[in-house]
């Protein structure tokens, strides 16, 4: 009660001071070259990608900056009607999970992967909230190639995070959960004994990015909100914070903030590879779902994995530390130097920053405060490096520049504040519309930040955009950090809720695209290589269309024969081999979705007619000045009839060369 | 009249290849970078002379890289499989025009070089050739770059004469 009422007071104060400074409209806080400085000519390239969270709606959206133009819209965990990822034969298995096909999630957060604490622009990985997974995105293609499902966790929040040679991404459950092989139907109120906090090392193979679980670390059940890897002299390291150390079950909102302080757990994962060697781990059986694009076949294959080694931290005394951090905190976050780690109390006025070396020493010496289901508290004094006091209300994350300087967000004042990391004095402010949430400074998490641009991801926009009902538009706003003091350079909207993004300049990324796909080293079974391969094949009830498209046509483009109760598999092998010229597919009355064929690629619709009839297909993408007359007809006969299977391109009466072809029954 | 032709074609050539040139984008966007550039050099080059030269076409390919003196079978055999996958959808080996025109008697209408380049990297060539431009209303499609690397649109080439009756 004492300190609800102290925190109450304290906020007002800020809110007072701070309510000085927010501008009534936007004529004061954007200056007059702000146009000048976003705009990118027709021709031009943005300067950045920057990759945004799609938050519930489980895609990533990729922005140019400075322009704030949507480039590309990637489906991760979410199944996209626009290409047919998640409805096409070939990435189904994507989403697939122990729980079986999961066609959306909730998608928090983003990493690029790293080599030597630099942005190497191979890989982004992003993590799935609700149904605990962790995605790898190759950038040479914007496409998932990747999905593992994450064991004995539950709201996958703290993910996924990456060492600074992508040596592992980390998932932290955020919900503490029984562990899989215990018994899950326990009451409520045995939270303390039964449930634990689960944090995942997913390994990432340093040639082809393949992932595989390679342990998991048994903690305390607390709630593991988000997290960073040390870096440079804090390499070895992992840092998770965590809120909820009062182990409440109902009402978290009061019974979660009773406690001045949470944690920050610091996590020696060399240690813990160490005793992972040696033996040290528990065997747990568990269901988890491993999911694999392969770019040759192009084709996804999920395989369910049966087991997973996990440690225990309160066994084995030295991997885990907690550090006691004000008040329920929420960013975690290393400086470029590896020497800072800053919490964010969602509830604190101030931001404590921990020192690495610091926390080293307090760990040789034994400062400990206690211990916390087992695990070593050290003490706060000890591994505090500083506070920076009275910087705003409501600090979320903080991102660096690497000139120095920090940049935190503020949710309850709606304001981002730059501040000096050595002498933890506040710099500047700028007002954000309205409630910001993640930020982000281009490659404000590796060891040599870009800077430049910082990135403002806001949660409400009332009186941003124009109105669209009772839902209005998320949004992003972008500042210029170039100089000493934040300029507001662009409003822009967003899609779902953005969470943490990340940015990269274009140059490490552009050039490396892939314009199409070499249709000699298709691998696809069903691949179609050239019209004269084009044919249909009848086993039992299910028809498989081998076909193919080029700028205007499908071969074949008329088929009969197929019956109500037939199963028809559509295998499309788009001929083009030129950069931009995708083929659509679509038939009518289809329950699943369309295809987007790129040039080189095999895609396959799965299509099942239930009545009789001619059911017209076409590209749904326009293709060339000829692409509406790209299209054809399915004859579907009653089950049962004996309408001969059939199909043909270019049968003209008078055209004796192009006869119609009977398909092949196995 | 003679000499009014002269310096008109030349100049409705500049005219569409600096058009080209305009859409540095566009250029960059070709299948194969180094190839386009090469081919983009060549086209400013050509400009500056003020001459396309509808022999030979546009891009890397002359007599002085390109010998076709002798019909090669073996060379035939492989193209009329790469034709399978790359072109037939569009093209017969006959007269007869599909998406795009027959190919008996390209090889008698087009210089082996002209070939070689058209089919190697269409889009440069169909904005400035005017046969081609002739051919594109008629057909309205452009014609695709299909990839071809060296060998392939050697190959192809080979295929071509071969239909067109080279022992
Ligand atoms: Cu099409």
């Amino acid at each position: 009660m004492k300190i609800i009422q102290l925190f109450g007071i304290s906020a007002f104060a800020s809110l007072a001071f701070l309510g000085s400074c927010k501008p009534k409209g936007t004529e004061t806080a954007v200056s007059g070259d702000a146009a000048e400085k976003v705009y990118v000519a027709p021709g031009k390239y943005d300067e950045v990608y920057n990759f945004v969270s799609g938050g519930f709606n489980g895609q990533m959206n990729v922005y140019g900056l400075p322009s704030g133009r949507l480039l590309k819209v990637v489906p991760i965990f979410s199944v996209n009607p626009e290409n047919g990822y998640g409805y096409s034969e070939e990435t189904k298995p994507m989403l697939e999970t122990s729980h079986g096909f999961i066609p959306w999630d909730d998608q928090h957060h983003l990493e690029l992967s790293q080599t030597n604490g630099e942005q190497d622009g191979r890989w982004i990985f992003a993590n799935a909230n609700n149904t605990p997974r962790v995605a790898r995105v190759n950038l040479k293609t914007f496409r998932t190639e990747e999905i593992i499902e994450l064991p004995n966790s539950a709201g996958n929040h703290s993910s996924p995070f990456i060492t600074e040679n992508t040596e592992y991404v980390v998932a932290g459950t955020r919900f503490a959960v029984p562990t899989d092989d215990m018994n899950g139907d326990v009451p409520i109120n045995s939270f303390k004994e039964n449930f634990k906090g689960v944090i995942s090392f997913i390994g990432v193979n340093k040639e082809t990015g393949d992932m595989n679980l390679s342990f998991q670390i048994e903690a305390p059940g607390v709630n593991f909100d988000l997290s960073h890897a040390g870096k440079g002299k804090s390499h070895g390291w992992f840092f998770f914070s965590c809120y909820n150390s009062e182990q409440a079950n109902t009402l978290l909102e009061v019974n979660a903030s009773q406690n001045d302080k949470d944690f920050i757990m610091a996590v020696n994962w060399k240690k813990a590879e160490e005793y992972l060697k040696a033996g040290k781990g528990r065997k747990v059986k568990t269901q988890y779902a491993h999911n694999k694009f392969d770019e040759s076949t192009q084709t996804a294959t999920s395989k369910m994995e049966q087991e997973v080694t996990v440690l225990s931290a309160k066994e084995l005394k030295d991997i885990c530390y907690f550090m006691p951090t004000p008040k329920s905190p929420h960013g975690c976050d290393v400086d470029p130097t590896g020497e800072y780690i800053v919490g964010s109390g969602k509830l604190a006025a101030l931001i404590p920053v921990h020192s690495f070396t610091k926390m080293l020493k307090a760990i040789e010496n034994k400062e400990f405060a206690g211990e916390y289901d087992g695990i070593p508290i050290l003490k706060y004094e000890s591994t505090l490096y500083g506070e920076v006091q009275k910087p705003g209300l409501g600090p979320l994350h903080t991102e660096f520049d690497g000139k120095g300087n920090a940049y935190t967000s503020f949710f309850v004042s709606s304001e981002v504040v730059k501040w000096d990391i050595k002498t933890l004095k506040v710099l500047d402010r700028q007002p954000t519309f309205y409630s910001v949430g993640h930020l982000m400074v281009v490659g404000g998490d590796t060891k040599k930040p870009y800077g430049k641009y910082l990135v403002a991801y806001n949660k409400i926009t009332k009186d941003r955009f124009l109105p669209t009902g009772p839902e209005l538009t998320q949004s992003a706003q972008l500042y210029d950090i170039s100089g000493d003091k934040m300029k507001l350079l662009l409003d822009f909207p967003t899609f779902g809720e953005p969470h943490y993004a990340q940015a990269v300049p274009a140059s490490l990324i552009k050039d490396n695209q892939v314009k199409f796909y070499n249709i000699a080293d298709n691998k696809h079974p069903y691949a179609t290589k050239g019209e004269a391969e084009s044919k249909v094949v009848r086993q039992g009830n299910k028809v498989h269309v081998y076909m193919t498209s080029i700028r205007s046509h499908f071969a074949p483009d008329n088929i009969e024969g197929i019956k109500v109760g037939d199963e028809v598999y559509f295998h499309v092998t788009n001929l083009e081999q030129d950069w931009d010229v995708p083929h659509g597919f679509a038939i009518k009355g289809n329950q699943n979705a369309e295809l987007l064929i790129m040039p080189g690629e095999t895609c396959t619709l799965k299509w099942v007619p239930k009545k009789p009839g001619m059911w017209p297909m076409y590209c749904t993408d326009f293709c060339s000045a000829l692409h509406q007359e790209m299209q054809g007809y399915v004859r579907v006969s009653p089950a049962g009839s004996n309408v001969p299977l059939t199909y043909s391109l270019n049968n003209k009466a008078d055209n004796a060369k192009s006869p119609v072809k009977t398909a092949v029954t196995k | 009249m003679k000499n009014l032709k002269f310096l008109v074609l030349p100049m409705m050539a500049f005219a569409m290849v600096s058009c080209g040139n305009d859409k540095p984008a566009d250029a960059s966007a070709s299948t194969s970078s180094t190839e386009t550039s090469a081919a983009t050099t060549e086209t400013s080059a050509s400009s500056e002379s003020g001459q396309y030269d509808p022999k030979r076409g546009l891009g890397k390919y002359d007599e002085s890289n390109v010998d076709v003196s002798k019909f090669d079978a073996a060379m035939a055999a492989e193209g009329k499989k790469v034709a399978e996958v790359k072109c037939a959808s569009c093209h017969k080996p006959t007269e007869e025009k599909l998406v795009g025109p027959g190919w008996k008697g390209v090889t008698t209408r087009q210089t082996p070089h002209w070939i070689l380049n058209f089919i190697s990297n269409p889009d440069p060539m169909i904005n400035v050739d005017p046969e081609l431009q002739k051919q594109l209303e008629i057909c309205l499609v452009r014609m695709p770059n299909q990839g071809l690397n060296d060998t392939e649109a050697r190959q192809v080439l080979e295929y071509m004469r071969e239909i067109d009756g080279a022992k």
